[in-house]
């Protein structure tokens, strides 16, 4: 009997974790369905879920308007550039702040995060102002260097999260036996905080590829990423909802995939630590 | 072997020097995503021919997007743009501030609309040449007006709005009398409600620049227009925009439809729209004051000051809205998608005539007045928005106010002396008021 129970629960919290599942994941499913819709189609009401004319000719619109590879390698460039740098100065950091603590380093870190909380809108004619000078506007260069700072408060602060959890111990003995700071952070530490780091860098190449304000600011063509593709295809006087999710379908497809294929990394990396 | 080497190269070099000189300038246009400006991207193969020696590049975006960059750009002289698309609001203050370049070589200026000419000029100078023009007006169901037992006159009365909305409203089957924008915005509700206003006898300032919110006529325009939408309007109206209530149209739930003339292609789009066949055009309405209710705007094309490559822009600007290039995309596309409202001969052209919509535009077009747009005297120019650089803050903050109000958040006298105290807080702070 105790088994029955058992096994109803079970169904009863698998329906209902899938029943969430399905409202998170609906936003995404209804943009994917609204892409194969006509325009006509796409503004129904009441809304039809399946049983509509299903065309391929937004893709096709799309593709013919838009350079789609250009901006797609913009993406992938400006979010890989952007992580490689930053995780290039935040393990050193974060390597230094947890295992040999200052005694400012607390109000470091929070001062780092609090960079985080200031409206990027303020900072936007100085850094335009910037980029136009040292000739960065519309460059991957310039919008690299502007991503990677922008989110190297979050790696740090994860980073130094993972770092603590592993024992000063094993990083003395690596010293005693000789090696070197540098050793000792690719050798020991670096393989020891690898689900840390790789979480890291899943979350910082998911925040760069969706990082909308900048990107849409300093960059118009040349450097433009997919936040770019999606924004030429919305207007306010028109019908243009299909046309905009396929466009959208198109953008998010890569990190998509990627986020589903790396989901055990990302939730172990997120978790790591969270329970002792 | 090094003779080849040597051709090889020479070729390239050939090849990059004739490439460099069948494409010297590259023109950076930007544009906002509408259906005129995508189908021009598809025919500068006729000026890029005429004109070789430039090519053109496009940066495409939504118009929210496209103005906050241009602005950004256009202020700190970023010169990242060749040609501007740009609206009849931006125009007047930034050719004041020597932001943008005058036109000198534009086809034809005589043949420009009066009413659209005058809201692009600047102490004479043409600071931006219209692509495309519209106003507003009244978009029906004659189904449901025969229903009705009425008949609409070419120049509506709102009384008759009023009259027209209550006898179609059948709630019970998803008929709504009237659609009207209700999302928060100073090109969205108040554009609307800015014009409404004007035939109301309302205005936003008085000739000192005084906020009139606490005056009568704002608040005969404000209780007409929630008291229209809370009996007729649909649920949900205080988020409706221009496409929320063009999706509603298209799908029969509107009885009337107030807004911008560039939605009669749509709904009369079978493909797109359910009552294709059943809609009928007229004048925005008004209160026998002199005014309408209709606004006026232009999507036009400017140079910004910053911009290196004058010469060439001024050649493709002036191409773009040319009697010539109307006629090209009649050639190609038929003129029911000529871009509308910028040009006279446009309209004495009899096959343009024979749009269902073109006069009805014109007509529209022609009763707004941007440089006189209200019954009493005003210190300012524009018909749905005052062209000062303060007024895009201050009506976001009243839209939403208004919203508010339309959403049953707020009182009729609440909103009002709330925009009136908001508006005389930041005109005060601008410096408008001593």
């Amino acid at each position: 009997m105790a088994r029955a129970v058992s096994t109803r629960r079970r169904m009863f919290f698998t329906a209902f974790a899938w029943a969430i599942a399905f409202v998170i994941f609906f936003p995404i499913l209804w943009t994917i369905l609204t892409s194969f819709k006509t325009e006509g189609d796409a503004i129904e009401l009441p809304p039809k879920f399946l049983f509509f004319q299903w065309t391929l000719e937004n893709y096709g619109i799309v593709q013919e308007r838009s350079n789609y590879l250009l901006f797609a390698f913009n993406s992938v460039v400006l979010a890989l550039g952007s992580t490689i740098f930053a995780l290039l100065i935040a393990i050193p950091s974060a390597w230094a702040m947890a295992f040999a603590p200052g005694k400012r380093t607390k109000d470091l870190l929070m001062w780092m995060l609090s960079t985080k909380m200031m409206p990027p809108v303020g900072a936007l004619i100085p850094i335009y102002l910037i980029f136009r000078d040292f000739h960065l506007l519309d460059t991957r260069g310039g919008i690299i260097a502007v991503l990677m700072l922008l989110n190297l408060p979050i790696i740090i602060w994860m980073l130094y999260t993972y770092f603590k959890e592993i024992p000063g111990e094993i990083l003395e003995a690596a010293r005693m036996d000789g090696a070197s700071i540098g050793k000792e952070l690719l050798y020991v530490l670096t393989p020891m905080a690898i689900p840390g780091i790789a979480s890291t860098i899943l979350l910082n190449v998911i925040l760069a590829w969706n990082e909308a304000f900048w990107t849409l600011s300093l960059t118009t063509k040349d450097a433009a990423p997919l936040t770019q593709f999606i924004a030429s295809y919305s207007s306010p006087e028109g019908l243009f909802w299909a046309k905009l999710s396929a466009a959208s379908t198109m953008a998010i497809a890569p990190i998509l995939v990627l986020g589903w294929f790396a989901q055990k990394q990302l939730v172990r990396g997120l978790t790591f630590g969270a329970v002792k | 072997m090094k003779p080849v080497i040597s051709g090889v190269l020479g070729a390239l070099v050939f090849a990059a020097m004739a490439t460099t000189a069948l494409a010297e300038t590259k023109l950076t246009i930007a544009t906002v995503n509408n259906g005129d400006m995508i189908r021009m991207q598809g025919l500068t193969a006729d000026f890029t021919k005429a004109n070789p020696d430039i090519s053109l590049e496009w940066v495409t975006l939504e118009e929210n997007v496209l103005r906050e960059k241009v602005t950004t750009d256009i202020a700190t002289k970023g010169g990242q743009f060749d040609v501007l698309t740009i609206g009849t609001y931006e125009v007047p203050i930034w050719g004041k501030k020597g932001w943008l370049v005058p036109l000198t070589t534009i086809d034809e200026p005589d043949d420009l609309l009066p009413a659209i000419r005058g809201g692009l000029t600047v102490d004479g100078k043409l600071y931006a040449s219209p692509f495309y023009g519209e106003s507003s007006m009244v978009m029906y169901r004659t189904d449901l007006m025969n229903k009705a037992g009425l008949k609409m006159p070419d120049a509506p009365t709102w009384k008759f709005i009023r009259e027209a909305a209550d006898k179609m409203t059948d709630k019970a089957n998803g008929i709504y009398g009237v659609c009207l924008r209700g999302k928060a915005g100073w090109g969205e509700n108040m554009a609307f409600i800015t014009a409404t206003s004007n035939s109301f006898g309302a205005r936003w300032f008085d000739e000192n620049w005084k906020p009139q919110f606490d005056q009568p006529e704002w608040k005969a325009t404000m209780s007409y227009y929630l008291d229209l939408m809370n009996a007729d309007g649909p649920p949900g109206a205080s988020s409706n925009g221009f496409n929320e209530n063009l999706a509603l149209f298209n799908s029969g739930k509107c009885g009337m439809w107030i807004d911008a003339t560039v939605a009669a292609s749509f709904v009369t789009n079978p493909k797109d729209s359910k009552v294709a066949d059943k809609v009928g055009f007229a004048l925005a309405p008004d209160n026998g004051l002199g005014k309408r209710g209709n606004w006026l705007w232009a999507w036009s094309l400017a140079i910004p000051a910053g911009s290196a490559k004058i010469d060439a822009a001024q050649k493709f600007v002036s191409w773009a809205t040319s009697r010539r290039y109307t006629e090209l995309v009649a050639s190609k596309e038929g003129w029911a998608n000529v871009p509308p409202g910028t040009r006279k001969s446009l309209y004495a052209n009899p096959e343009y005539a024979k749009v269902p919509f073109a006069k009805m535009t014109l007509d529209s077009i022609n009763s707004a007045d941007p440089t006189h747009p209200t019954v009493k005297p005003v210190p300012y120019v524009g018909v749905q928005f005052v062209a000062i650089p303060e007024f895009a803050g201050i009506a976001t903050t009243v839209g939403q106010i208004f919203s508010a109000a339309l959403a049953g958040e707020k009182t009729l006298d609440a909103a009002l002396a709330e925009a009136q105290e908001t508006t005389t807080r930041e005109m005060t702070k601008a410096g408008y008021i001593k």
